[in-house]
């Protein structure tokens, strides 16, 4: 562990000033509390919000999980692994089901979360009601005043241009009933897995300096029209390594003919189906595909 | 038998703040009751007062003194003192007024326009249409203007259905401005027996005809209003 | 004619600072009636609407609304979400500029259906059936449902703002100039419109125009102000055609004959 930085690198007030924030946060579910965000040793747009709600919470007997749109081996992934391996001691882990704190970017993993669990989640723009309403004064009164008309407005342009709901990111929920919340850029297929969960939730905006929270077991319902119900995505395929079909997949071009496969965004979902027997179509070139090697452990 | 309309010394005179304060005096003191059946002409030479004496009937002149009783669903209303929604009301269902010029909606059909009266009695849309055009085909507007709104008819055109407008409700009580005024005399033979008409169904009314003819055969009372000339 | 009125102002004051916007305004509003309120730029009329629908908190004074319940309510006791509530549901405001009554970012039809999304509608079929019927109300055909605003010109987008307004049946709409800084062809379609609507709805409204042929064709009684103050009150046609305020007969007669 590298010294010359506090355990977790914030200063304790700090992780004591957020530990208030996130109390707050799981009190009122869906609401956004404003916090002091610190500088981190990243840009904004690469999790502070999210780093800092894991400093605050982590400690030694944690093990830690860090995922970018699914995959555990990219850059910030990686390096956010590596930040809190160096500052905090924490042992690290590619497994879902190993993990006590899950960091995530625009992803929920596939494999069921149970209690005990935290995923916290790197928001870039926190304040749903953003798209119709600039004003921060307004909106918090509608929050307050739970007038969230408006909240449809975007779902109604959706369907009156495209025939369907478009949004397929970010989609709007309503927590515990009350308060409308921005999911952050999760697809719209996580949405269900966010509703009841076991695990805690916690949301952390670092540029705009909101905490909020879904607390275990609290009811997160998409908003959606009588007529035009909440779906998810499906896909015609399956994942091409493991054959999943009720994974998320990405889509990803393999040359310049317009060849392209689809695979599951979650790494670690895909390679323990993998490891279990599972194949998918073009498995057999499993060793071609960069993101899927065991290189990254 | 109660008058329909009992106008209680009225004076009236304008004040012109705009010309040095000058006040022009009008009439004062005056006082005349219309009875149910009943048709008073107003007479004087012109300049006397007698378009302003039918403006403050229908209190759209305010008087400097004096009261207008109008006989509204049986129960008094001063048109002086009423509050204008009482006032629309008498307007409404008790007091019709067929000024001299239509004052013209744009984009409203003819046969809508004379028909608005009796839908503002609570006549249902078939049946004032029907009325309306029973007094359209009297007064000798051809079908085919009925769907046109009337900005774009002649004076005479417009006129008679100003006059078709005033007849459609079948007012206990009625203001007429110069009702035969340059129509020819078909049209005025018609407009002489709708006059008729409403004095049978029981219609007081208030005329200034300068036509003497049309005023002899339809009015049982002069009314002076000379007589009454301020002096105030 | 029903008994009670719809809208009983007392003594509205308000000050700005030092400076006066309107005094010891009174009067009452009844169901269907049509209140017009006159004068020159300044003259407190602005100030008058605005603190009567709740944009402004009068200094001195009472409006009371009778709600739907038949309960007399003094809307500026009420608490900021039922007072806003009320302005969803029972009240309507038409802007001068139909920017600052629409949001023009989105389509003509989402800016309809917002209102009724505000109050609960959450069947997109049924929305899509409200606007449209609203837009061919206000004279806007189908085909412009899901464009923006902003392609619209002046008259229309001033049209889909009353659609926008009317299409929860307010009970009570407050017009602030609603034909100003449209060209006069586009008036009269405006107004003869609105003049329907309001018949049609039965409609309680307060209407602020300096516009005295708007007031004539659309009031059924006047306040004309100057000042701060109501200088001279009554029905429309007896107010424009024997006006007694020296005020009021130069605002008369300064007007070209209509």
């Amino acid at each position: 562990m590298d010294t010359g930085y506090n355990y977790a690198y914030l200063d304790e007030q700090t992780k004591r000033m957020i530990r208030r924030a996130i109390l707050k946060a799981v009190a009122i579910p869906g609401y956004q509390v404003p916090f002091a965000g610190r500088e981190m040793p990243l840009p904004y747009g690469w999790g502070t919000g999210g780093i800092q709600l894991t400093a605050a919470v982590i400690g030694p007997d944690d093990t830690l999980k860090v995922i970018d749109q699914g995959a555990d081996d990219t850059t910030n992934a990686v390096s956010i692994r590596r930040f809190f391996a160096r500052t905090a001691a924490v042992a690290t882990t590619e497994k879902t089901t190993e993990a006590t704190v899950i960091q995530t970017r625009h992803r929920i993993p596939e494999t069921p979360l149970r209690e005990g669990q935290m995923l916290i989640y790197q928001v870039p723009i926190p304040e749903p009601l953003r798209w119709m309403e600039p004003r921060e004064t307004e909106t918090r009164k509608m929050h307050a005043l739970q007038e969230y008309g408006v909240m449809h407005v975007k779902l109604y342009e959706d369907i009156a241009h495209y025939g369907r709901i478009a949004t397929s990111y970010n989609y709007p929920v309503l927590v515990n009933g009350r308060y409308v919340m921005a999911p952050s850029p999760i697809p719209k297929f996580d949405n269900p897995k966010m509703d009841r969960m076991p695990a805690l939730q916690l949301f952390g905006a670092g540029r705009e300096k909101r905490i909020y929270a879904v607390p275990p077991y609290t009811r997160v319902e998409s908003l959606d029209f009588d007529d035009h119900p909440f779906e998810v995505q499906t896909w015609d395929g399956a994942c091409a390594l493991c054959g999943a079909t009720d994974s998320y997949l990405d889509e990803v071009v393999t040359d310049d003919a317009g060849g392209r496969m689809f695979v599951c965004s979650d790494s670690d979902y895909c390679g323990d189906r993998r490891a279990a027997g599972h194949v998918g179509d073009q498995g057999a070139t499993a060793a071609d595909y960069v993101r899927v090697t065991e290189a990254g452990q | 038998m109660t008058p329909i309309i009992q106008v209680q010394n009225l004076s009236k005179s304008f004040t012109l703040h705009t010309q040095g304060g000058v006040t022009i005096p009008v009439f004062s003191n005056l006082s005349v009751d219309v009875a149910a059946g009943q048709c008073v002409a107003l007479h004087g030479p012109s300049g006397c007062g007698k378009s302003t004496l039918m403006r403050t009937l229908y209190a759209n002149y305010k008087p400097t003194q004096g009261r207008v009783v109008v006989l509204h669903d049986g129960a008094p209303v001063d048109m002086v003192a009423a509050t204008p929604r009482a006032i629309l009301d008498v307007r409404r269902r008790t007091l019709g007024y067929v000024s001299q010029f239509l004052r013209v909606i744009p984009r409203v059909p003819t046969l809508d326009i004379v028909a608005e009266p009796l839908r503002t009695w609570g006549v249902g849309a078939e049946e004032a249409r029907d009325v309306a055009a029973g007094l359209l085909t009297r007064l000798r507007i051809p079908e085919r203007l009925w769907a046109l709104a009337p900005a774009t008819f002649s004076g005479g055109e417009q006129q008679r259905v100003n006059i078709a407008r005033g007849f459609c409700a079948p007012y206990p009580a009625l203001l007429l401005d110069e009702p035969t005024a340059s129509l020819d005399h078909a049209n005025r033979e018609t407009v002489l027996s709708l006059i008729e008409e409403a004095k049978a169904r029981g219609a007081a009314i208030v005329g200034i005809f300068h036509d003497a003819p049309a005023r002899e055969r339809v009015c049982d009372s002069l009314f002076e209003i000379e007589s009454f000339r301020s002096a105030a | 004619m029903s008994a009670a009125p719809m809208l009983s102002v007392k003594d509205l004051t308000h000050w700005y600072g030092a400076r006066l916007g309107c005094r010891d305004v009174s009067f009452d509003l009844w169901p269907g009636e049509v209140l017009g309120i006159v004068g020159e730029s300044g003259s407190g009329k602005s100030t008058l609407l605005s603190c009567l629908s709740c944009a402004n908190q009068p200094s001195g004074g009472q409006v009371l609304y009778r709600d739907r319940t038949g309960a007399m309510v003094d809307v500026h006791a009420l608490s900021e979400p039922r007072q806003r509530l009320l302005m969803r549901s029972d009240w309507g405001v038409v802007h001068q500029n139909p920017r600052d009554g629409l949001r023009m970012g989105v389509s003509a039809g989402a800016n309809i259906g917002e209102r009724l999304m505000a109050v609960g509608a959450r069947h997109y079929g049924d929305i899509r059936t409200g606007a449209q019927d609203w837009l061919g109300r206000v004279e806007i055909a189908d085909d412009r449902t899901d464009d923006l605003p902003r392609t619209f010109s002046g008259g229309m987008q001033q049209r889909l703002q009353i659609a926008r307004t009317l299409v929860t049946h307010p009970r009570l709409v407050f017009m602030d100039e609603p034909t100003g800084g449209l060209d006069v062809s586009v008036q009269a379609r405006l107004l003869d419109l609105l003049r329907g609507l309001v018949a049609d709805l039965g409609l309680s409204v307060i209407i602020v125009t300096h516009d005295l042929a708007v007031a004539r064709l659309l009031a059924h009684r006047l306040m004309v102000m100057k000042d701060g103050t109501v200088i001279e009150s009554g029905l429309t046609d007896q107010v424009l055609d024997d006006p007694h305020h020296p005020y009021t007969q130069l605002l008369v007669s300064s007007v070209l004959q209509v």
